[in-house]
């Protein structure tokens, strides 16, 4: 027999057991329907739409869009924002994880929760801070510089803000690596006679090199990506995210929005399942989370001190942003008049109540489900074998990489029409919640199904238990803890959306986020302050209960959030 | 005296009908084939026309060396992998293709797999919920199983609480409170240390007489299969090379495998110099050795290499080497290890080892270095085939 027989032999074998469980055929089945129907349907109908014309393909929107220079722009744009965040966030990301985990630097607890606190932060919320400092009327730029400008607006302010919101992925992943490291390889090379810096060069970075490749991969993704920072403080710096969604809504010229989602999607894609690939076989050291020996630091006190100052420096920018947003709460006209004031409170409160109790409301909804439906595609790609196996893990990660602004357009096309119809309703943004965030799910049931020995499931099932009764008895207690961090994290990402959402709100069903840009935009920052400090607010409570009720520890939260 | 684990009369519930022990062809394992492929597209064959029938109530050890199939054998037989070619059947019936949670065959994993969320008792009565077993038929088969494992006052603890050699015992109560009539046990004891080990497999053996229950081992210590087995089944390279009871496979190595891997006997070259109806000479080195040939390979003939087993306590280290000694070697290290000194001797071209039993205030210990006279008792050899 040859192998290719042997391995179908296998496969059929393994299959024939799937199959004498029906509740595990038809859990396989409805997720496959529904990662069709709603994920590869809505970027199927963008692509068809982008590629028709008077009802015949044709790639004429696409000629039309690289004849005119603005768009060629937006794309040229997208990629130099993307490359220069991905380069300096990687470099934050990693001097942090460096002096954390290596460095040896004093108050480690401190600067890790500062490394990771904007992962939280709704993706607007830095680039209101930036307007509020370095605006017409901002703090520093008007205030103590006696500048009139706006130059913050465009690539300068984009990069700073994008800098700080993104460089907590970048040191999430590189963090897990160094700790992967084990110390005593850095020991033993110091010991065979390499000083500290050779030990950096030829070991500790050799070590991390994949986990930096990565890091800056996923960074320059979620930078391509990001809708809310280029919507605001953009200026006339255009964007892809930017341009499609102001083509497609606001010039309702459908197909050329599409085909700029297109365009941003289809390298976004492949950046992100490269970064996959090159994590998943040339990463050294393994990310199993704690290393059990902490290593000798490797720096002297002078690199310590300078790694301390780094550090602190971007904290004060990150503490600067929080506080600039806490202050302009209560100030009753930024910039002209500083006097203190409850007002944008009780605006918002009038304004936005209703928005704010629906994007709860909704994100509750849409979490339970987000965490048990990527609990159970980790469960099935983990431990069954059945034909689409690799199919289901691509495609459920798949909507990880597709940027929200694809997705959006993608919903609004597919599903405002017959037979469908859901524009505007609550199930289509649940939908959307549930579809954007199910990966951060099955990343987190995956890395904890790793962590378990299968036998221990093999011998529920040894001891008469079906699949369906071991994933409940077994499994999903378990990886609760994984099961948990992901419905946490899903919670955050739902309540913190925009780029998808944007598109499928209603006047019934609108989110907070895209209340806060309609108040930026005609500049109430008061009150986009107020309601970017109270959503921060409810993030970080529905975190710490979370952590309270369940035991979880901080960076198990955060590690889901990569 | 060694502790008395397992409680008899709690067993005695648990124990087996046994008007039907020792019924025949209970499991069989018909030309059983399990094929890999391995992450180069290479094919692995992981077990190669394994035949074997096991009777009612006896205690059937696989054994081989490390990656000879043992394992998958057994999971195939639990049902977590199906065989490439081949049947299984279980008192008559076919159950190649019945899914692992309907075969009613519980398992202790090397691992022991416990339920790290449960507790001891939850991790006891798991199989009994999936029966639907009611509460108080459970909570008494728990607490029987727990007494007869001698766990009780641990029920309420997880199984992080507990001392490797109790979770061991839970593995085993687990198993037990199913009344399975046929159990499967992959190494159990390979995490516990070498004292612990001992005891646990006496007791092991105690309950599987006690209850009358099937059971099929695998391990790779040979000290292990001769103690516990009524059948052992020797396999190498995902095949059987021999079977039959723990004396025999001792006794009767059909094969240097064996040979060696149960009796870590001594080979020698040699070569056959006579062959005389049944008489065969065979000589190694400047001595002489005369088997019958009952113990030779079939129609061996003279001028043929061979290979000639010697096991390590058939060999006497016989004082110094005086004028008259047959054969002598010289000490290379010489362990004393309590009953018995270990010799590494020099003899020929190679090195062989002899074990020799030590008695109170009669004991000799060689030093190395030194020439001795040899004595090889000559029941004990077998030749070969080289
Ligand atoms: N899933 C698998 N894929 C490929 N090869 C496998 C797989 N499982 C087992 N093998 C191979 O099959 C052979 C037999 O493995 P098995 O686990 O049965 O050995 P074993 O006798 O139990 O060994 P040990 O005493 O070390 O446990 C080995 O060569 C092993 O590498
Ligand atoms: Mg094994």
């Amino acid at each position: 027999m040859s192998s290719q027989a042997i391995a179908r032999a296998r496969r059929r074998a393994d299959f024939a057991q799937v199959l004498r469980e029906p509740v595990v055929v038809i859990t396989i089945l409805a997720i496959f329907a529904m990662l069709a129907l709603f994920i590869i349907y809505p970027i199927y109908a963008v692509f068809r739409l982008s590629l028709t014309q008077d009802g015949g393909f044709s790639t004429a929107v696409y000629q039309d869009l690289f004849s005119r220079v603005r768009y060629v722009r937006s794309i040229t744009n997208s990629i130099l924002l993307g490359t220069v965040v991905a380069t300096l966030a990687t470099i934050v990301g990693f001097v942090f994880a460096f002096a954390i985990y290596r460095g040896g630097i004093r108050f480690r607890g401190f600067f890790q929760t500062m490394a990771i606190l904007p992962i939280i932060s709704p993706p607007f919320m830095f680039a209101l801070s930036v307007i509020l400092l370095f605006g017409r009327n901002g703090l520093i730029t008007a205030r103590l510089l006696g500048l009139d400008t706006s130059g913050i607006y465009g690539l300068p302010g984009l990069v700073l803000v994008q800098t700080i919101n993104l460089f907590p992925i970048a040191y999430l992943t590189l963090s897990g690596i160094l700790q992967g490291i084990d110390p005593d390889v850095e020991t033993c090379a110091m010991n065979l006679g390499a000083s500290r810096f050779t030990v950096f060069r030829t070991i500790t970075l050799p070590l991390a090199k994949p986990g930096i490749l990565a890091a800056w991969l996923v960074v320059f993704v979620s930078s391509m990506t990001d809708f809310g920072n280029p919507i605001m403080i953009g200026g006339s710096f255009d964007v892809l995210s930017v341009q499609a969604y102001l083509e497609f809504t606001g010039m309702g010229n459908l197909p050329r929005g599409a085909a700029l989602a297109v365009l941003l999607l289809i390298p976004t894609v492949m950046v992100y399942f490269l970064q996959k690939y090159i994590m998943g076989r040339g990463s050294y050291a393994t990310i199993t989370g704690k290393s059990s020996k902490r290593g000798k630091p490797n720096s002297s006190p002078a690199l310590r001190a300078l790694l301390t100052v780094f550090c602190l420096g971007i904290t004060v920018i990150v503490v600067l942003f929080y506080g600039t947003i806490i202050v302009g709460s209560f100030v009753r006209l930024w910039g002209v008049d500083w006097s203190f004031t409850l007002r944008h409170f009780n605006y918002s409160w009038d304004v936005g109540l209703s928005t704010l109790r629906n994007t709860i409301f909704l994100a509750l909804i849409a979490t339970p489900i987000t965490a048990l439906m990527g609990t159970a595609i980790a469960f099935l790609v983990m431990r069954k074998r059945f034909p689409g196996r690799n199919a289901m893990s691509l495609l459920a990660m798949l909507s990880y990489a597709i940027p929200g602004t694809a997705i959006g357009i993608g919903y609004v096309l597919a599903f405002n029409v017959a037979p469908f119809r859901w524009s505007g309703t609550a199930f289509i943004l649940v939908t959307a919640y549930v579809f954007r965030h199910v990966p951060i799910a099955v990343e987190s049931g995956i890395a904890a199904l790793k962590q378990i020995s299968p036998e221990i499931e093999e011998s529920s099932t040894n001891l008469g238990a079906s699949s369906a009764r071991t994933f409940q008895n077994v499994t999903l207690p378990l990886i609760k803890p994984a099961f948990f961090a992901g419905a946490t994290f899903s919670f955050v990402r739902s309540m913190t959306a925009i780029s998808a959402i944007i598109f499928l709100v209603s006047a019934r069903w609108n989110h907070v986020t895209v209340l806060i840009l309609a108040q930026t935009e005609i500049m109430r920052l008061g009150v986009a302050s107020v309601m970017s400090f109270i959503l921060i607010l409810i993030i970080m409570a529905v975190i710490g209960i979370m952590m309270k009720l369940t035991g979880l520890k901080r960076d198990q939260v955060f590690s889901s959030g990569q | 005296m060694e502790q008395q684990t397992i409680d008899r009369s709690a067993a005695a519930e648990f124990a087996a009908d046994p008007k039907d022990s020792r019924k025949p062809d209970y499991l069989v394992l018909k030309d059983i084939v399990k094929d890999f492929v391995d992450g180069s597209g290479g094919i692995v064959r992981a077990v190669n026309s394994v035949s074997l029938s096991v009777s009612k109530g006896e205690f059937v050890t696989l054994l081989g060396p490390s990656g000879c199939g043992k394992t998958t054998t057994l999971r195939m037989i639990a049902g977590f992998e199906s065989p490439n070619g081949g049947t299984i059947h279980l008192d008559g019936k076919d159950i190649t293709q019945v899914p692992p949670f309907q075969r009613n065959m519980p398992m202790v994993f090397q691992s022991y797999a416990l339920f790290p969320h449960l507790t001891i008792f939850d991790n006891i009565a798991y199989g009994l919920k999936l029966r639907g077993v009611s509460r108080e038929e459970m909570r008494h088969d728990v607490a029987v199983a727990s007494q007869m494992v001698n766990l009780v006052g641990l029920e309420k603890r997880y199984p992080g609480e507990l001392s490797g050699g109790q979770q061991q015992r839970v593995a085993l109560a687990r198993a037990l409170v199913l009344k399975p009539d046929i159990i499967l046990f992959d190494e159990p004891l390979s995490n516990l240390d070498a004292k612990l080990r001992i005891q646990t497999r006496t007791e092991i053996k105690r309950v599987q007489q006690l209850l009358g229950i099937t059971a099929l081992y695998v391990t790779h210590d040979q000290s292990e299969a001769l103690s516990l087995s009524d059948q052992i089944v020797i396999m190498n390279k995902g095949e059987i090379v021999q079977q039959g009871p723990p004396e025999e496979i001792y006794n009767e190595p059909k094969t240097p495998f064996v040979s060696d891997f149960i009796g870590n006997a001594n080979f020698l070259d040699g070569e056959v110099v006579d062959v005389q109806n049944d008489k065969v000479t065979i000589s190694v080195d400047r001595a002489k050795f005369v088997l019958p040939a009952s113990r030779c390979p079939r129609d061996i003939a003279s001028g043929e290499a061979v290979l000639l087993s010697v096991k390590p306590e058939a060999i006497r280290v016989t004082g110094s080497a005086g004028a008259g000694a047959e054969l002598t070697g010289k000490i290379d290290v010489s362990a004393f290890v309590g009953p018995i000194t270990e010799y590494k001797i020099v003899f020929g071209d190679g090195i062989i080892t002899a074990l020799q039993p030590n008695r109170p205030g009669k004991t000799h210990v060689h030093r190395s270095g030194e020439e001795v006279a040899l004595e090889f008792e000559m029941e004990s050899l077998r030749a070969y085939r080289a």
